[in-house]
């Protein structure tokens, strides 16, 4: 059988034996451009959060510092989670993930995750943070480092997906987290990205309706050819790692607080490497690390 | 020590007034005035003040009509303004300078609620226990917030109403000629029979004109304070001391106290209405709990005590965190539901102990405790070691004071054919499942029933305790046996005002499987079987936290057994109205089909 699907230039494409897409180093560049971009809305909006701001005119913030920077499409529009939400207990339903009218409080974690797409490059980011301290919020931005390490190694090694998943829960028991991945649609860890045509496309439920087609079509391509984009726990994702760009976003909770990072790591035939490690929660575990030397040195 | 007596001269009356005097080596000790109920007179406090004059000046009087004091004519003589006038002529005489600390019960109690909410005493008061007399005013509005029509307040109104059956007796007119002509043997006897006056109690010579001459006690305040309450407030610190027994006044008539008072603690205790007799040792203690908490006493030089917890501190009334100062222990803490347990505790502020068989889960369990606020601390323990048990409970009274909720939760799994079970592995599991279970009641138990101050007991059982399978005969032995053991424990100490709650979990994805022996197969097969089981509990997602705020949930509401999950409530209900269908269930075996 074959498996014919349309493209987004409109021509049809035979894609039964096609192997998956795998972005050039320039392209790789455009990308992390877009990741440092969305990276630093989040971290400037972040800096402006102040108590009583909802979770919509977050997100609304959100969305006018990407557009004003040239943002024309989306693969999902900005999210924001206030308080215990950011742990998303009781999530059922897919519109309990969008904004609400929850107001900041201090000493409340938060969480903002924004997927905007310029000139067809996406990046799909969360920031996780809180407003005054919050030890638990601390302890696990901190110990999401591990996970970031063990979710490379184990691509690296090539393990089959659905291990590393579980490697992950493993490891978040260790740790005395539980996994709040497994809110999410399909409770998936990671979702492939891809390069779209530039320009812009209806947003459907805070989807990008472009974006969604192009995940549509690998999941039915990957369907045929026995692996899926979208990395889960369920026998789908019982397959090596798949060449192409994957945001992951393992997301942890205890008690009434979520944490999570979400960046995009690059999977060759052979490879795996995180596409930038020059961002704030990177920055952030090694900062002890740099406080450290620095005593060394003038010592 | 030397008691000794004088008399007092108060608005009409003479009160017969005993003073420890300043005991040997504390010249600057607190004093304390005790005041008695009706029908007593001072002596019932000779027991207590026993146990306190070592370490304070303590007072006792006769109120007027009882006792040595001489009593004024008619019932006006003994309205609330009266009776306070009294104790301030106490106070004028024995500490005219410094704030007394004042104890009161039944009678008592309700007077010197009157003296703390009165304003031109509060400089007079340093603090205010109260056992067993509530204000007056209190009651009324209490009664007034229950005329509403909702059930649980009528029904607290109603069984309060039952109790207080004398006071409406004590206004009809042969009330007087009742105690006159012998009423006190009838009341003696019938108090003895009721365990109220344990039988070593001397009865007081004066009983019966104690008795009369107190009904005026009713006659002169109950109607006109119950028509006409004032809201009385303070702010000077008062403990109430609830025996939860008491046939006279309810625990729940004391529920609203908090609305009057700013600096309230509430002891809810094991006993009966007359706990002065009953438990002196106990209340001694209790009471100079609040008197070290409102002054604290110069720090032994020989301990390095620095905490600066104080054992009121659970005991707060409005505090921001239901469990505030009370001490948990969970075993089992390291992983799973012990863990989350654990957390869910600490984010009420619980102080938690954590105990486990793995130091560095157990650690890493007190570390996350800690980040959510709480104070916590962890030890690497064998729940199947007696030894090891007993060396947890005693450091936690050492270092603790004692457990308020103990959580035995340490288990491992067992699956396959009982045929195949082994002696070791049957030893293995019933060691941990059951043994820690015995362990961990049995110390803790003993410890809260010597402290009399109640507590909890959670005994972490499972679905399998009512769901027989062919293929885990050993698991569900060992957790029928651990909710047995919590039904029965529930019995026994019940009086002692301990809970004991058996929970029973069904699928929680926890280390539970990774930590189970499947008997009967090699290797390879075993850690096949983990995986797949593994999986199938990942895919239930029934989550260990979910356990947790069903513990909490259960201690709160001294629930005795809680199924927690749908498929474990679905099983226990199958359980009692179909057992044939359980025993059909039972055949199946599901590792056949993993």
């Amino acid at each position: 059988m074959r498996l014919m699907l349309p493209l987004n230039n409109g021509t049809v494409a035979d894609v039964t034996h096609a192997p998956p897409w795998q972005p050039t180093p320039d392209e790789l560049d455009r990308f992390r451009e877009v990741q440092q971009l969305a990276y630093r809305g989040a971290e400037e909006v972040a800096g402006g959060l102040e108590p009583g701001i909802t979770e919509k005119e977050t997100a609304g913030r959100m969305r006018t510092w990407l557009q004003d920077r040239g943002v024309e499409d989306w693969f999902h529009l900005p999210f924001a989670w206030f308080g215990d939400r950011t742990a998303f207990r009781n999530f059922r339903q897919p519109f309990q993930f969008f904004p609400t009218g929850r107001r900041l409080e201090e000493g409340m974690p938060y969480i903002l995750d924004c997927a905007p797409v310029r000139d067809g490059f996406t990046a799909d980011i969360g920031y996780a943070g809180s407003l005054g301290p919050n030890a638990v919020l601390d302890r696990i931005v901190g110990d999401l480092a591990e996970h970031r390490r063990l979710i490379l190694n184990q691509v690296r090694d090539r393990r089959p997906l659905r291990e590393i998943y579980e490697a992950v829960d493993r490891l978040a028991a260790r740790q005395g987290f539980d996994n709040r991945h497994r809110a999410y649609p399909f409770r998936v860890i990671a979702h492939q990205v891809h390069r779209l045509p530039p320009g812009r496309g209806p947003v459907v439920g805070r989807f990008g309706l472009r974006s969604l087609r192009q995940l549509a079509r690998t999941v039915r391509v990957g369907m045929q050819q026995g692996w899926s984009p979208l990395w889960a726990d369920g026998r789908f994702s019982n397959h090596p790692p798949t060449p192409g760009l994957w945001a992951v976003e393992p997301h942890l909770g205890l008690r009434g607080v979520g944490a999570k990072f979400e960046e995009l790591l690059v999977v060759t035939n052979d490879d795996a490497f995180w596409l930038d490690d020059d961002l704030p929660h990177v920055r952030r575990w090694a900062a002890p690390a740099a406080h450290t030397e620095v005593q060394a040195v003038e010592a | 020590m030397t008691r000794h007596s004088h008399r007092v001269r108060s608005a009409g009356v003479e009160l017969a007034v005993t003073d420890s005097g300043i005991p040997a080596g504390h010249p600057d000790a607190p004093t304390l005035i005790l005041v008695h109920g009706y029908p007593d007179n001072s002596e019932t406090w000779l027991p207590v003040v026993g146990r306190l004059e070592s370490r304070y000046r303590v007072v006792t009087y006769d109120v007027r009509g009882a006792g040595a004091s001489t009593a004024p004519k008619g019932r006006s003589g003994y309205t609330l303004d009266l009776l306070v006038e009294d104790l301030a002529a106490v106070m004028d005489t024995v500490s005219p300078h410094r704030p007394v600390h004042l104890v009161g019960h039944d009678w008592g109690s309700i007077q010197l609620w009157e003296a703390v909410t009165a304003e031109h005493l509060t400089h007079r008061i340093a603090s205010f226990t109260s056992i067993s007399g509530p204000c007056l005013d209190h009651v009324a509005f209490w009664v007034r917030r229950r005329l509403r029509p909702r059930l649980r307040g009528l029904r607290q109104l109603f069984v309060q109403s039952l109790r207080s059956w004398y006071v409406a007796a004590f206004h009809l007119p042969g009330a007087v000629l009742f105690w006159q002509i012998g009423g006190a043997g009838l009341v003696t006897r019938a108090l003895r029979m009721a365990d109220e006056w344990p039988d070593a109690t001397a009865v007081s010579p004066t009983l019966a004109s104690d008795g009369a001459h107190g009904i005026n006690l009713y006659r002169a305040n109950v109607l006109v304070r119950g028509a006409r309450p004032r809201e009385r407030r303070t702010d000077l610190p008062v403990q109430l001391i609830v025996p939860v027994g008491d046939r006279f006044v309810t625990p729940a008539l004391l529920d609203d106290t908090g609305l009057w008072c700013t600096n309230l603690w509430r002891r809810d205790v094991p006993g009966w209405h007359w706990l002065i007799r009953h438990e002196p040792d106990r209340v001694a203690r209790w009471i100079s709990e609040l008197i070290d908490h409102v002054e604290p006493p110069d720090p032994d030089p020989g301990s390095d005590q620095t905490a600066t917890r104080s054992p009121l501190d659970r005991l707060r009334v409005g505090r921001e965190l239901p469990d505030r100062g009370k001490v948990v222990v969970v075993t089992g803490a390291g992983s799973g539901i012990g863990r989350q347990t654990s957390l869910a505790f600490a984010e009420r502020g619980a102080e938690i102990v954590a105990a486990d068989i793995d130091a560095d889960a157990a650690a890493r369990t007190a570390t996350l405790c800690r980040d959510l606020g709480a104070p916590a601390t962890h030890h690497q323990v064998d729940v199947g070691d007696a030894e090891a048990m007993e060396a947890l409970a005693k450091a936690v009274e050492r270092d603790h004071g004692g457990a308020d909720i103990v959580v035995n939760n340490a288990g491992i799994g067992m699956a396959g054919p009982l045929l195949d079970t082994s002696t070791e592995d049957w030893e293995r599991v019933l060691r941990v499942n059951l043994w820690g279970v015995i362990h961990g009641s049995r110390l803790f138990g003993q410890q809260m029933s010597a402290r009399g101050e109640g507590g909890h007991i959670v005994n972490v059982a499972s679905m399998a305790a009512f769901t027989p399978s062919r293929s885990y005969p050993a698991y569900a032995t060992s957790k029928a046996a651990v909710l047995m053991l919590s039904e029965c424990l529930r019995a026994e100490l019940a009086d002692a005002s301990i809970g004991v709650t058996a929970i029973c979990p069904g699928v929680v994805n926890t280390g539970i499987v990774s930590a189970t022996r499947f008997v009967g197969v090699g290797d390879a097969e075993q850690q096949r079987r983990r995986t797949v089981t593994n999986r199938l509990y990942a895919r239930r997602g029934f989550t260990p936290e979910k356990v947790a705020d069903a513990i909490v949930r259960s201690v709160d509401r001294n629930r005795p057994v809680v199924p927690v999950a749908l498929e474990a409530q679905v099983m226990r209900l199958v359980s009692r109205l179909a057992p044939r269908t359980t025993r059909r269930l039972a055949r199946i075996d599901p590792t056949t089909r993993l």
